[in-house]
């Protein structure tokens, strides 16, 4: 009895907690990338460099916040530098919109040629990041690292397994379920919401029932910069600052948006936590897990591993692929809010 | 264009100058490789990493000689596991025809998938470690054929196409942004593979010393034929100096630059016959009737369509002729610098700046993207050099020390990205058909 709650401390400590942090930073990723491509009607590629600008916006107020001795105890200063740093990349997005997208928008371009724009949008945010705050690793996390350190818990339950939790990881999810509530909360009662929903289900009608398709745009990327910001620091507080991981997001992200359904906001969340958690239970060694449950002549000789944690790009992509072929639009139908 | 390179010749060295006009050429094959497929028929590939990836491991493959210890450990592990994938492959397609409307049909696949995967496991993993323990130091790896190195910018091809061959078969029949987002996705995995599968291509320790098909310098400079050239050359210059020893050393001197020259011009030839015979090929394509129903499918699918044109068999062929174009480029890059880094495979470096080419150059010309690859690659090469100046230039007000100052040049690089972001977005806006536009010819 006691060998299965360890096991099962096991699969908690190493595949549970870490898969729901992943996988909220994930889905608030891919539900900026849904927004975008409901509304405006293009995959944006430059999102996860967004992510990193939003994310090197926050280090920034958090070092004045820090320089004039300002904190939040136990929190991370970033929370408290993380409004501040919406706001900044929000007025980022509005000004790449205005000199950059909005040109093709009124153009009627395809959508590859904005996806291609995306693309130049990405180098330039790449270049801006690099120059401001180079390309080194930044840890920006203060506070206490630790909610539940895996000795206490082994302590307090007498097990020998321990279980580790990580403030910040705590901070992901509960982040994570206010942003996602309001954001459903906005789409479904609120006046703006509704028109949003419209719009990006039928542009043309929506347009002759007078909405106004400036304000939703602008609406679109208020959301999206307050998403790309928060989805960006989280993932930097978890892991580490490093301007080069932000690209190599760009593919779980997409691969979330796409299993879940493209342009669905809870096919975006959903396919967040089914990357996330299909990424790590593959990659993981079991060997420990099987140590508790089988008797000891059974025990595995290897890692119990399928697949080495190298190729955490294989399984999303495969995931991607299968999704593709089994089932083209998604988990949930995509396309609209 | 080619007072630039004279520019550079006079100004920095005649070496390099031929370099950074070698890696040009390559670029332009690379840049008519994907102008083949968004030119032509608008298809969307972000994966042209990968596929240089898969050229530089023929030029591998092709090259090295094989490891006959590691073969004899592990070679019979390895033929069964690839036999028993090959069995695996089967079986899941005969399944698919067998089963297509049974429900159950995934769930059977998926048990043979898995099933297939544990029993190539069984061999497969032992095999590995075998051959990875074989002299790791310098080998520890398959090794390849042992034939000259100039065959592989044919297999190069050849891999390229396939991977692409699948990859367009499950995703080209649908939305144009997915088959971007599963290049993107194949890319990074060939990345991968070719940096963790030590067997396949020593991974991050990397192969070097690949054979050549030109001359070695060190060769050169002791063949009587060579030296005689280049005392010929210079008799002015040596004729000026009239102690002998003196004239030993400065023609000693002029042969081991001499050489460096003549292996560069080697291969400068070699790459420009293979630059024009595609360059030949593309064009003579794109104005024959194959080309006209490209563009009519590219301009208007549903029109296309509807005259009975199989789009998505003509998309097909035309990404995998592209991804085989730009494999052969990959297969010339490794050529050329003779190792093979798979971690050298960057995104930006591989796949974005050669669509800033394609893009700059004029999508549809493909002397355009020849052109595009030149100007781009070479803006890339210089415009570290000359931001770094502008820099100096700009902040000389301000004291050595300064904290401003020092960081701009620290992040000298990254004005790379700036200039070929703005480069895009700025061409796109204003030109967006490029400096040569495409050309359509009416008969």
């Amino acid at each position: 009895m006691v060998d299965l709650v360890n096991a099962l401390i096991v699969l908690l400590n190493y595949i549970f907690i870490p898969a729901l942090s992943y996988g909220s930073q994930l889905a608030l990723g891919a539900l900026g990338v849904s927004f975008i491509y409901a509304i405006l009607r293009f995959a944006n590629f430059s999102h996860g460099d967004l992510m990193s600008f939003g994310a090197m916006m926050t280090i920034l107020f958090t070092w004045v916040l820090q320089s004039y001795g300002i904190s939040l105890g136990f929190l991370p200063t970033a929370i408290l530098a993380l409004p501040l740093a919406i706001f900044a990349t929000i007025l980022f997005c509005l000004v790449t919109d205005k000199f950059v997208f909005r040109h093709y928008r009124t153009k009627k371009s395809t959508p590859v040629v904005l996806a291609m724009i995306s693309i130049g949008v990405m180098f330039v945010i790449q270049a801006i990041v690099r120059i401001i705050i180079g390309p080194d690793d930044r840890q920006f996390f203060d506070g206490q690292k630790f909610i539940m350190k895996a000795k206490q818990f082994k302590e307090i339950t007498g097990l020998s397994e321990g279980l580790a939790i990580k403030s910040t990881q705590v901070i992901t999810i509960f982040v994570t379920i206010i942003l996602v509530s309001l954001l459903f909360w906005f789409l479904q009662r609120t006046r703006t919401g509704k028109s949003m929903r419209a719009f990006s289900d039928n542009e043309d009608l929506a347009l002759l029932s007078g909405i106004n398709p400036d304000k939703v745009v602008f609406i679109t990327w208020l959301i999206v910069g307050a998403l790309a910001t928060v989805a960006g620091t989280l993932y930097g507080l978890d892991k580490s600052f490093k301007p080069f991981t932000y690209l190599g997001l760009v593919l779980p992200i997409f691969a979330s948006a796409i299993v879940g359904g493209i342009g669905n906001p809870i096919g975006a969340v959903v396919g967040g936590y089914v990357i996330a958690f299909s990424e790590i239970m593959v990659t993981y060694a079991y060997k420990k897990f099987f140590i508790y449950l089988l008797p000891q002549s059974l025990e595995p000789s290897g890692l119990v591993q399928l697949l080495s944690t190298d190729y955490k790009f294989a399984v999303s992509f495969s995931i991607l692929v299968i999704v593709l072929l089994i089932r083209p639009s998604g988990i949930f139908k995509g396309r609209t809010l | 264009m080619a007072s630039m390179f004279l520019l550079v010749g006079f100004g920095q060295s005649w070496s390099l100058s031929l370099s950074i006009l070698n890696m040009c050429i390559i670029s332009a094959v690379m840049s008519m490789g994907i102008n083949i497929q968004w030119g032509y028929a608008g298809i969307f590939n972000v994966g042209i990493m990968g596929f240089t990836a898969l050229g530089g491991l023929a030029a591998v493959l092709v090259s090295y000689s094989p490891v006959g210890e590691a073969w004899r450990v592990g070679g019979i592990g390895m033929i069964i596991s690839l036999f028993l994938l090959i069995i695996t492959i089967v079986a899941v397609f005969f399944l698919n025809r067998v089963f297509r409307n049974s429900s159950y049909k995934y769930w059977i696949i998926g048990l043979t998938i898995i099933i297939g995967l544990i029993l190539i496991n069984l061999f497969f993993r032992p095999a590995v470690q075998a051959i990875e323990n074989v002299n790791p130091a310098v080998t520890g790896f398959l090794g390849g054929l042992g034939l000259p190195i100039i065959f592989s910018w044919i297999v190069g091809g050849l891999f390229a196409a396939g991977v692409a061959f699948v990859i367009g078969k499950i995703t080209l029949g649908l939305r144009s942004d997915y088959l971007a987002i599963a290049t993107l996705g194949i890319s990074e995995i060939i990345i991968t593979v070719l940096k963790h599968e030590d067997w396949l291509s020593r991974g991050v320790k990397n192969v070097i010393g690949l054979k050549r098909p030109v001359p070695y310098e060190i060769d050169l400079q002791k063949t009587d034929w060579f030296i005689s050239l280049i005392s010929y050359l210079n008799s002015s210059k040596l004729g000026k100096v009239s102690d002998s020893l003196e004239s030993e050393k400065l023609l000693n001197q002029l042969v081991i630059e001499g050489s460096s020259i003549f292996v560069k011009l080697n291969y400068m030839i070699l790459f420009t016959i293979v630059l024009l015979f595609i360059l030949y090929l593309a064009n003579k394509a794109q104005f024959s009737p194959w080309g006209r129903m490209m563009r009519a499918i590219r301009d208007n699918e549903t029109s296309a369509n509807a005259m009975g044109k199989n789009i998505v068999k003509r998309h097909l062929q035309v990404f995998v002729i592209g991804s085989a174009v730009v494999g052969i480029a990959g297969a010339m890059l490794i050529t050329q610098s003779g190792l093979f880094t798979p971690a050298s495979f960057l995104p930006l470096r591989y796949t974005f700046l050669i669509w800033v080419m394609v893009i700059v150059g004029g999508s549809g010309n493909n002397v355009g993207a020849i052109l595009g690859g030149f100007v781009i690659w070479f803006v890339w090469i210089e415009a570290a050099p000359v931001s770094q100046y502008l820099i100096e230039i700009l902040t000389a007000a301000l004291h050595d020390e300064n904290k401003f100052k020092l960081h701009l040049i620290d992040s000298v690089p990254y004005f790379r990205y700036l200039i070929m972001g703005s480069v895009l977005l700025l061409i796109m806006r204003y030109r967006p058909k490029g400096i040569l536009p495409e050309k359509v010819r009416h008969s």
